[in-house]
Parts: C-alpha cells; sequence; structure tokens
C-alpha cells in the first residue's frame, strides 16, 4: 500500500498519525512545497515577537519521519494529479504513483485588486516561515508598517514585530477588529488593548488607492509608510482537485470520511469544507485542531479504518500583548451577558442548546463550553444557571460527573 | 492505565491536594519552605458546591483533544501520560479551549500547565492522591 500526501503541516501530520493507527508498514510519502520540517504555522509570528525559536517551532520532533516511516520530498510542487493512472505529477516531472492520496494544501493570501498595488516595492504577507524571514529581513527600528486586514493573521502579524518598527497602522474594511470571531462589543475591548501597543488602526476604510509609498484611503485619509503587508484574508488551495473534476465549493467537498467525489482521494485541513454543526452548514474552517483531526480522520479511513468526523465547530484561542480570548461555535440566539472586573463572556443559546460563546481575560475553563456545543449537550440537562456563571462540572448530573471524573463508562 | 479517579462523596473540600501538588510541582524537598508565602497555583483544582466538592484534574483521555488541537505540538501522548514541552509551549491557550473538563490552567511562566501524574518531578506518583486524608482521589486502574 502506498499514501501520498500533498502538503506537510498539521492536516498532513493528523494523516500519518491516522494511518500509523491502522497500518504500521505501508509506505508514506509527503511532498512538501516548502523547504521545512513540519513547522507550525501560527508560530510565525511568535518567532518574529522572539517568543520562541526555529528549532522550538517544530510541530513534530526531528525525528517524526523517521519513527513513521515516511519519505519527503522537500521544496517540490504536485502541479497535477491522474485520478484514472492513480498517480500525481511533481513541477520537475517526477511520476510517483499512489494508492490512496491525501490533498491537504491549506490555503494562501488572498490579494485583492488595489489600484497602484504593483506601485509598492516592500510588499509581504504572513503565511509561511519564509514570509516571515523575509519580513524581518525588510523591517528596521524605523519601518512604517501598514497592515491591509484586521483578522487575526494582521493583527498577529502587528504583535509579531511591535517591538520592533517604529509604527504600525492597520487598515479594515470591516466596523471591527477581528470580525471573524469578536462581536463589536469585544472587538472594542481588544482593540482598545492594542492601541496601547502604539498600533493605529483605520477600520470602516480602505485603501483606494498606493502611489508608491503612499495609501489613500477611502475616507481622504493619507499614509505614508515603507513596508505593507497584505493580509486580507486566506482562499483554499483546491486547484488539484478543481483541475480534475472533483466536487468543490470554496473549499474542496468532502464526505463524512473525508473523502472527495473522486474514489481514493481524500482532502483534509484549510483547503477544505467542514460540516460545521453549530450551522448544519458546509464550510471553510481554517483553523489548526481542525486540520490535524480532519487529517487523523482520513488517514484512518484510508488506511482502511472507519472514522467519521463529526463535531466540527469554528474555535479558537488567541491572544494579543497578554489579553486572551477564547471564542466558539456561532453567534446566534438567545445572548446570555456577564462582565465582571475587565472580563467579558457571552453565551449563545438556541433550540435548547449551547451554541457559540465569546470569552476576553478571564478564559478558565473554557472547554467545558466548548464541549458543550460540540456533544450538543441538552441544557435542560445541566444547571444552566451555575454555568452561565462559570463553567464547572459542578453544573452537571452526579451521574454524569461518575463518567467524567469516575471512569465510570 | 492508572489514573487519579475521584470519589466525590468522600471529598471533605480541604483543598490539601492542591498543597500537595504545588509542594510536588515545586521540585523543593521541604514543604514548608516550598508553600511559604506562595500563591498557590495547583494542577488539580477543588470545585466546591453547596454539599459537594471534588477535585479535577487531568484525565489523561486515550483521545485527547487537547493533544490534537495544540497548534504548537507542545502536548504529547508518552506512555498514555499527556505531558507539555514547556520551551515548545507558547501560551495560546487553545488546549484550555479544547479540554472538556477544565483540567489545563495558564502557569505562572506564561505557559500552560497540566497534571502529569507526578512523573515530571521527583516524585513519581500522584502526591495530592497521597495527601489526600479522605481517599476522595484514588490513583488505580478501573
Ligand atoms: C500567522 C498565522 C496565525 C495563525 N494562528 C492560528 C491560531 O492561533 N489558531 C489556529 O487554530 N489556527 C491558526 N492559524 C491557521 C493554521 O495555521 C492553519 O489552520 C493550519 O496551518 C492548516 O493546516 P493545513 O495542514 O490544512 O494547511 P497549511 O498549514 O496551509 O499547509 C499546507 C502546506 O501544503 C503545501 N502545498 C500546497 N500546495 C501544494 C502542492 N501542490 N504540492 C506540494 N505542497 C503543497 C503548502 O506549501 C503548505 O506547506 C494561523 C495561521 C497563520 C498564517
Amino acid at each position: 500500500m502506498r499514501y501520498v500526501i500533498i502538503g506537510n503541516s498539521a492536516a498532513a501530520v493528523g494523516a500519518v498519525e491516522g494511518i500509523r493507527k491502522i497500518d504500521k508498514d505501508g509506505e508514506i510519502i509527503i511532498i512538501s512545497k516548502e523547504p521545512y520540517h513540519v513547522y507550525s504555522r501560527p508560530l510565525i509570528s511568535y518567532l518574529l515577537y522572539g517568543k520562541t525559536t526555529e528549532e522550538n517551532m517544530k510541530y513534530r520532533s526531528e525525528d517524526f519521519y523517521d519513527v513513521m516511516k515516511c519519505k519527503v520530498f522537500f521544496n517540490k510542487e504536485v502541479i497535477k494529479i491522474n485520478n484514472e493512472e492513480k498517480q500525481v505529477q511533481l513541477n520537475d516531472n517526477t511520476i510517483i504513483d499512489y494508492d490512496k492520496l491525501l490533498v491537504a494544501t491549506g490555503s494562501r493570501p488572498f490579494i485583492p485588486h488595489m489600484e497602484g498595488l504593483e506601485t509598492v516595492k516592500n510588499k509581504f504577507t504572513f503565511m509561511s516561515l519564509d514570509d516571515a524571514k523575509n519580513l524581518e529581513k525588510a523591517i528596521s527600528p524605523h519601518s512604517k508598517v501598514l497592515i491591509i486586514g484586521a483578522g487575526l493573521i494582521g493583527l498577529k502579524c502587528a504583535e509579531g514585530i511591535s517591538k520592533k518598527v517604529e509604527s504600525i497602522t492597520v487598515v479594515d474594511l470591516a466596523d471591527r477588529i477581528l470580525s471573524s470571531i469578536l462581536d463589536k462589543e469585544g472587538a472594542k475591548i481588544v482593540q482598545s488593548h492594542i492601541e496601547k501597543k502604539n498600533i493605529q488602526f483605520f477600520l470602516d476604510n480602505k485603501v483606494e488607492k498606493f502611489i508608491d509609498n503612499k495609501a489613500i484611503l477611502a475616507k481622504g485619509e493619507e499614509i505614508d509608510f515603507d513596508i505593507l503587508v497584505l493580509a486580507v484574508g486566506v482562499r483554499p488551495n483546491i486547484e488539484l482537485i478543481k483541475e480534475i473534476k472533483g466536487e468543490v465549493n470554496r473549499g474542496i467537498v468532502i464526505d463524512e470520511f473525508c473523502e472527495t467525489s473522486i474514489e481514493d482521494i481524500y482532502a483534509a485541513g484549510d483547503c477544505c469544507e467542514s460540516f460545521d454543526i453549530t450551522t448544519n452548514q458546509n464550510r471553510v474552517l481554517a483553523l489548526l485542531p481542525n486540520a490535524y483531526m480532519q487529517g487523523e480522520c482520513a488517514g484512518i479511513n484510508m488506511a482502511g479504518g472507519e472514522k467519521k468526523f463529526g463535531k466540527a465547530i469554528p474555535m479558537n484561542s488567541i491572544g494579543f500583548f497578554g489579553l486572551h480570548m477564547v471564542t466558539a461555535g456561532s453567534y446566534v440566539g438567545e445572548v446570555y451577558t456577564k462582565n465582571e472586573n475587565n472580563n467579558y463572556k457571552k453565551l449563545f443559546v438556541k433550540d435548547g442548546l449551547l451554541k457559540g460563546y465569546i470569552m476576553i481575560g478571564d478564559i478558565n475553563k473554557a472547554g467545558i463550553y466548548t464541549s458543550l456545543i460540540r456533544e450538543k449537550t441538552p441544557i435542560s440537562e445541566i444547571d444552566f444557571e451555575l454555568i452561565c456563571n462559570k463553567p464547572s462540572l459542578m453544573a452537571f448530573s452526579k451521574i454524569e460527573r461518575k463518567k467524567k471524573l469516575g471512569g465510570i463508562k | 492505565m492508572k489514573r487519579v479517579y475521584v470519589n466525590e462523596e468522600w471529598c471533605l473540600g480541604c483543598h490539601l491536594c492542591e498543597y500537595y501538588c504545588t509542594f510536588a510541582n515545586s521540585n523543593e524537598k521541604d514543604i514548608v519552605k516550598a508553600l511559604k508565602n506562595v500563591v498557590i497555583n495547583p494542577r488539580i483544582k477543588l470545585e466546591e458546591g453547596d454539599r459537594i466538592n471534588f477535585a479535577v484534574s487531568c484525565r489523561h483521555c486515550e483521545d485527547p483533544i487537547c493533544v490534537k488541537g495544540c497548534i504548537t505540538g507542545a502536548l504529547s501522548i508518552n506512555d498514555g501520560i499527556i505531558t507539555v514541552d514547556e520551551n515548545k509551549c507558547i501560551g495560546c491557550y487553545t488546549c484550555i479551549l479544547c479540554c472538556p473538563y477544565g483540567a489545563i490552567t495558564p502557569s505562572d511562566k506564561g505557559v500552560i500547565q497540566k497534571c502529569e501524574l507526578c512523573t515530571n518531578n521527583i516524585h513519581g506518583t500522584p502526591q495530592c492522591v497521597k495527601g489526600c486524608p479522605n481517599n476522595a482521589i484514588v490513583f488505580e486502574e478501573r
């Protein structure tokens, strides 16, 4: 049996570990466009911030590929899948046969059309270790950095370089920062915290035009900069599957076993869509825990096991300059708010189920809320008033607690 | 595998488990020295109710979502025990977002900490259990 995996990141590692749970000896070949041992992509901003090193960024230990018996082609790109012959073709024209194929190609930065962008000399994206290294080389204590996009990636980039540059300005079309994870009120709290670090925001605004090192905004402001970072959003890498007429929407469409519409081809991670159980809709969840778990599920099924990938929800934990926030699910239904000593919390309840939450500041035991969402626990079965106040196992029935803490099945 | 299990009907809510945990992970030899003037930040924590109390620590799940969700690879399973590599952890708290038991907490070093059944310190077996006066937590195979 030969497994071929396209991509060498979280979803790929999940797949390798999933395959090896079932098949200890089958041949695994990984094809990686990037030249590095598998690293944690979210850590690129922490590298610039000085909180980690390239060595500590490794997502799995140095001997991972040996222990897992994987052969890796670094610096190589799959340019074509031939599903009839069950082969992939690399950019150096090597042809590799597969029995089972996993597409774990992730996503790439989305660069919208902006007038005059070609006149900007120093422009960067922030998605890979090479992006981080290039940005680090370009900045100096005198740099004025303009970041387009106040989402997770844009703001993580801002934090990463904050101690190394003179000024940072962030522009976003949305009327609030972190619009994919925070509501308006929550975003305000985080924004004022970040602003204290000398980062300036222009929200509900956009760049109308670039002229060399000047950005002219829709509302008339002019911003001089010498480094531009584009962090508007990401797009799933779906082309390999699209070209062979596999089913795709925004992301690659997979079934609950993580198989694509084409036989023996699986997909996992940021390149595909997941079924979000809080909205009952397919959507791209560009998040690492999801990528790993989908990859693992795909791997188990590729190796002949049977595992369904359920319980996918958007969920995120992130901090900026010491202020932490944890969010999960979707923000629909009735809202329960609890704000205390600078801590901010909102719970969202619909159809008798917890559907989502936002916690800023005190994030202790947040996972108890996450599990209520993932397990679809009816709130009638728990002491909801108690758990609203703070996440606790005390809110569950005695029997449920015996299962959780007493090892009773 | 032996794990720490809770008998909540026996728990007096005395917090001794928390003190023994803090002591064990301080790597001090003397409990008085270890606890003097410190605000304890134990890896086992009591939940207190009107009549019910119980101590919660890592369950060492067989299919742990904290490990799968860890964005850095700092959490891993070693001989069934879920351990954290403090050098790799950057304190994003994704594991706190994931843990259904609320058993992972921020450490004083700005990363995370969790029960490793005292395999990470000089004691080798759970000191919280050893210090529990009423068998409200036990270390056994179930
Ligand atoms: C700055 C930043 C911060 C982030 N922070 C968080 C966070 O805090 N929490 C969180 O949950 N998520 C975070 N994410 C998202 C997280 O990194 C992704 O969800 C995760 O990396 C997805 O893993 P993946 O394996 O699906 O794809 P990716 O990590 O995107 O990897 C795909 C790999 O495939 C390679 N590839 C693509 N096409 C080919 C081809 N044709 N041939 C060969 N190789 C190919 C790519 O080069 C890439 O190396 C962050 C991302 C960034 C950029």
